[in-house]
């Protein structure tokens, strides 16, 4: 008898009824557990907000224990990177499980993205859900392009003079907008200031308030049912129950992302491919650009896209054009639960489903000629 | 009519001008000699093509000046009859047509102060001058053969012929050209050895300024071979230190008795090679058997011996160092400590190959033991790295083990949960 | 059956929550390994403290000392008045490890009998550049000295 009392089970108990009796969870408790996840052959696409999450939640993670050793500055920088990858014991684990998350968590967003679009869950009524992840993938590739830079070594450098020399091109603003994303006329050890204090400050700030809106929503609208079983189609509706069943197997894909990323980092802790973080030799201004300077993956079909356009349209710099399509796109593309809404109303959303098509062969095709055209 | 005429009058100072403008090079230097002269002379080749590269023209020099004559006569046979024209120099007169100003240090400090105005005293003392002057022998070298005529350039000039990129080429004009040596019964290959020495390549291929032309070991006005006594010296200007070290070692005397030129012996003049291990040595193949022999009485045999191992140990101790940090490097490790450590071993190999020049085993034994250390201290790092990589490995293989587990057992858990 | 069921469960349970305390265990591990800072302490920056003192230089009959700056060597030097001056130490000409000559009073490069005056100027010999010079600080207290990038 007096062996039970140490069980694991009783123990337990007697902390949730401690705290519920200081904080009342039961009826939060009682909430979750009416919670359920619609069952069908779509279901799968449920998992990758999560995984996004997960990524995510690495990133903060990995970035405090870089933030340890990690100094900004033309002349600490390089060395500190050098320093963490060299020197602390696991540095180059760390940075490699921090580059790789990052692109993984980016990868993983634009898949979430996409089988949101498909399945047509930002409908109403969860457009906010909708905004606030477009949001948040901008922000997303915001931590991308600004934690690029910090490193301070030949790629980041060339990589981030020609990025930011591209919103240099923009009329009226442009000019005003390179500055003060250079701190200056050129990318210089002010640039990475900036950029540090984005990458750690203020970007995590903003995601984790966007963050929160966007996981709010969704508890308080439950996960979207499949455009199908609205339109009364189809056999009896099945569901998993969110809290244990969900969860569990959520946490059993979080388990096998940590799997891949550990074995990534371990593995090829430069990265490999197209992405690939090698820290290399210094930045050094003065010294010729590479020959190829390539942005990250994610940024490629907008970098090439704007590279096809011809030098002048009808006497507008085609640059100037292609900036100004592709920022018309991503508006539209925020705005599809309000544009799609005469669509969705019973036929079949064939002209959103061919929008998203079009994006997608796009953005695929463009970055494939990317790295094709050297 | 009137109209146009009136155009020509407004017109004509403009006209005038250009006219005047157009002469003003000529008339500025009071030298009307161009007038005719470039109207007579074809061919990239002619004078009056190429002054304007001149050094002496750009200096405000016309050509009367070296030449002599009225340059305003209009009639070249008046000009021939001019007090003081001296015409085309032969070759014999030319060192003393350019020592009339050259040699005037008065003169010379007007224009360029720093120049020396002893090259005519060199060049009588040099085997060209001396060929020239007493035996009256026109084929000989003398100021334009190398530092051309009318477009003369300063040294610094890329372009210049006596410029240390082209004087190798220059020299080879005449040296390299087997019949027109013919006669004086000296080689005609330094130019072709030059080029495949360490010194050729450094001054002609890598383009280092730094690195010895012809006229660094022979001298240029005053060329002349350096003599057995003064190779050491020649050679001693640039490699100071092994210059040193040999004049302390045992073979100082030895050679001077024996007659052999010092650095020259082994490593020859003009085809100087980087020097192999197995020179220094008792294999047949080294250059030190040519005069020690195992039992001959002396120490030579013994020392070649253990400096050969010496330096056999440290070439071979850094060549295992950079073995093991580029296996390290190719797995992917951070290596660049271990390949700036290794500069301290690149240093105890050069200055083993300086001390060899003392001839004594213990100099070089003891820097390569320092040396042989360092690298293997790099070594055993590399080896640290190598060790750490499959450390990773192992770590990796534990950590996905144990969450492999886990996500087995979560989905049995899962698989009894949905049962239910 | 049951008791069979009842078993497997058992061990299933045992299995996830020793699953748990390895997983945290191995990521805990390399975290706080990470978080213990290594011996050399922080990343060099532009600027190093030497390993060894002032009275150190002053002792040595050579009057000069090689460091390592960052990625190449320094050469800091007690000139003839008494002076600490840094430069860089790798020859401009092909990168041979340069040397302090009391009896010169000049920095020399053994390899090919470059020169340098003590401000790093080329002087003589095949040196095409001067040499680099850093800018040295001296704690008077201790000793130590300070050696950074830019003008001495
Ligand atoms: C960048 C970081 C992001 C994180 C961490 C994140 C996280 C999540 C999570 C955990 C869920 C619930 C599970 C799921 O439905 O997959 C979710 C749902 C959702 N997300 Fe995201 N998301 C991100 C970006 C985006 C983006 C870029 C979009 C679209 C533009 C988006 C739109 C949505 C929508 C509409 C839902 C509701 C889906 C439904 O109810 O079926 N999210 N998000
Ligand atoms: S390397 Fe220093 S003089 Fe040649």
């Amino acid at each position: 008898m007096i062996e039970q009392k140490l069980e694991p089970k009783r123990v337990g108990k007697g902390l949730y009824t401690w705290v519920d009796e200081r904080l009342k969870i039961a009826t939060l408790v009682e909430y979750m557990s009416h919670k359920v996840v619609p069952k069908h052959r779509g279901s799968i696409w449920y998992y990758f907000g999560g995984a996004t999450l997960f990524f995510f939640v690495v990133q903060v993670v990995t970035g405090i224990l870089l933030l340890l050793y990690y100094r900004p500055g033309a002349d600490s920088g390089y060395e500190s990177v050098k320093f963490i990858i060299s020197e602390v014991s696991f540095g180059w684990l760390i940075r490699a499980i921090h580059s790789w998350s990052a692109n993984l968590m980016i990868l993983a967003a634009f898949i979430h993205m996409f089988s949101v679009f498909f399945t047509h869950a930002y409908r109403n009524p969860r457009e906010m859900t909708w905004v606030s992840g477009v949001l948040l993938l901008g922000l997303g590739l915001m931590f991308g392009f600004s934690g690029y830079l910090l490193p301070w070594n030949e790629l980041s450098f060339f990589a981030t003079r020609v990025g930011t020399g591209m919103a240099g091109a923009l009329p009226f603003v442009g000019k005003f907008l390179m500055t003060v994303m250079r701190g200056g006329d050129d990318v210089t050890g002010a640039t990475i200031g900036r950029f540090f204090g984005l990458h750690v400050a203020i970007l995590p700030g903003l995601f984790a308030v966007l963050l929160s809106f966007h996981l709010f929503f969704i508890q308080r609208q439950g996960m979207s049912e499949p455009l199908e079983w609205e339109k009364g189609a189809a056999g009896p509706r099945k569901y998993y129950p969110f809290f244990p069943n969900f969860l569990m197997r959520e946490l059993l894909i979080w388990l096998i992302m940590l799997n891949i990323l550990a074995v990534l980092a371990v593995v090829f802790p430069d990265g490999i491919g197209v992405v690939h973080w090698p820290l290399g030799q210094k930045a050094d201004p003065f010294a010729p650009p590479p020959p190829v300077i390539r942005p990250e993956w994610y940024f490629m079909f907008a970098f090439q896209a704007l590279k096809f356009m011809p030098a002048h349209l009808l006497s507008v710099e085609g640059e100037l054009i292609g900036i100004g399509v592709m920022s018309l796109g991503g508006l539209l593309w925020m705005l599809v639960p309000f544009l799609a809404r005469k669509n969705m109303e019973g036929q079949k959303p064939i002209l959103i489903n061919a929008f998203g098509w079009v994006v997608v062969i796009f953005i695929i095709t463009m970055t494939i000629i990317g790295y094709i055209l050297k | 009519m009137n109209r146009r005429i009136s155009i020509m009058r407004r017109l004509r100072p403009a006209v005038m001008l250009a006219v005047i403008m157009a002469l003003m090079p000529a008339i500025g230097r009071g030298d009307g000699c161009l007038d005719c002269h470039a109207t007579w002379e074809e061919g990239a080749k002619a004078p009056s093509k190429l002054i304007k590269f001149d050094v002496h023209f750009k200096a405000g020099l016309g050509c009367s000046d070296c030449h002599g004559g009225n340059p305003n006569a209009d009639d070249m046979d008046v000009v021939r009859k001019t007090k003081g024209f001296k015409g085309v120099p032969k070759p014999a007169e030319i060192p003393q047509f350019c020592a009339s100003c050259h040699s005037d240090p008065v003169y010379m400090v007007k224009h360029n102060p720093s120049l020396p105005t002893d090259q005519l005293e060199k060049y009588k003392t040099s085997v060209h001058g001396m060929r020239l002057f007493e035996k009256g022998d026109g084929k000989v070298a003398n100021c334009v053969s190398c530092h051309s005529v009318h477009n003369i350039e300063s040294p610094l000039t890329p372009t210049s012929t006596v410029n240390i990129q082209n004087v190798p080429k220059t020299c080879a004009k005449c040296h390299a050209d087997t019949s027109y040596m013919k006669e004086y019964g000296i080689p005609t290959n330094q130019y072709e050895e030059y080029q495949k020495s360490v010194h050729g390549i450094a001054l002609l291929v890598n383009k280092d300024n730094g690195a010895p032309a012809c006229n660094s070991c022979h001298g240029n006005h005053g060329a002349t071979p350096p003599g057995v006594t003064s190779l050491g010296a020649v050679c001693g200007l640039c490699h100071a230190l092994v210059a040193d070290n040999f004049a302390k070692s045992p073979h100082k005397k030895a050679f001077d008795e024996a007659g052999f030129p010092e650095c020259e012996t082994c490593h020859s003049n003009h085809f100087v090679q980087k020097p192999q291990l197995n020179w220094v040595g008792t294999s047949d193949s080294s250059l030190c058997v040519r005069c020690h022999a195992a039992n001959d009485g002396t120490r030579g045999f013994a020392v070649a011996d253990s400096i050969h191992m010496a330096l056999s140990h440290l070439n071979n101790a850094y060549n295992r160092a950079v073995g093991e940090i580029d296996q390290a490097d190719q797995k992917g490790m951070m290596v660049t400590d271990e390949r700036f450590a290794l500069n301290d071993v690149k240093q105890a190999i050069i200055q083993g190959a300086n001390e060899v020049h003392f001839f004594d085993a213990t100099v070089v034994t003891k820097t390569a033991q320092d040396g042989s250390a360092a690298a293997d201290k790099i070594y055993n790092s590399g080896q640290k790295k190598i060790s750490d990589y499959y450390f990773r490995r192992k770590g990796l293989g534990i950590a996905t083990l144990l969450i492999t587990i886990l996500v087995i057992a979560l989905y049995f858990k899962i698989r009894t949960l949905e049962k239910n | 059956m049951d008791n069979a069921n009842q078993d497997r469960r058992g061990f299933l349970n045992w299995l996830i929550g020793g699953g748990v305390i390895a997983f945290l265990g191995s990521v805990l591990y390399p975290v706080v390994k990470y978080m213990v800072p290594p011996a050399s302490g922080e990343a060099n920056v532009s600027q190093v403290k030497l390993p060894f003192k002032l009275k150190d230089l002053q002792e040595d009959e050579k009057h000069f000392r090689i460091f390592k700056f960052g990625r190449t060597l320094g050469i800091v030097i007690l000139t003839p008045d008494n002076q600490i001056r840094a430069l860089s130490a790798v020859c401009t000409h092909l990168d041979c490890t340069v040397q302090y000559r009391k009896d010169l009073g000049l920095i020399w490069c053994a390899c090919h009998n470059g020169k340098y005056d003590l401000e790093g100027r080329n002087i003589s010999g095949p040196p095409p550049r001067p040499l680099k010079q850093y800018a040295v600080h001296i704690n008077k207290t201790t000793g130590e000295i300070i050696v950074a990038e830019g003008q001495g």
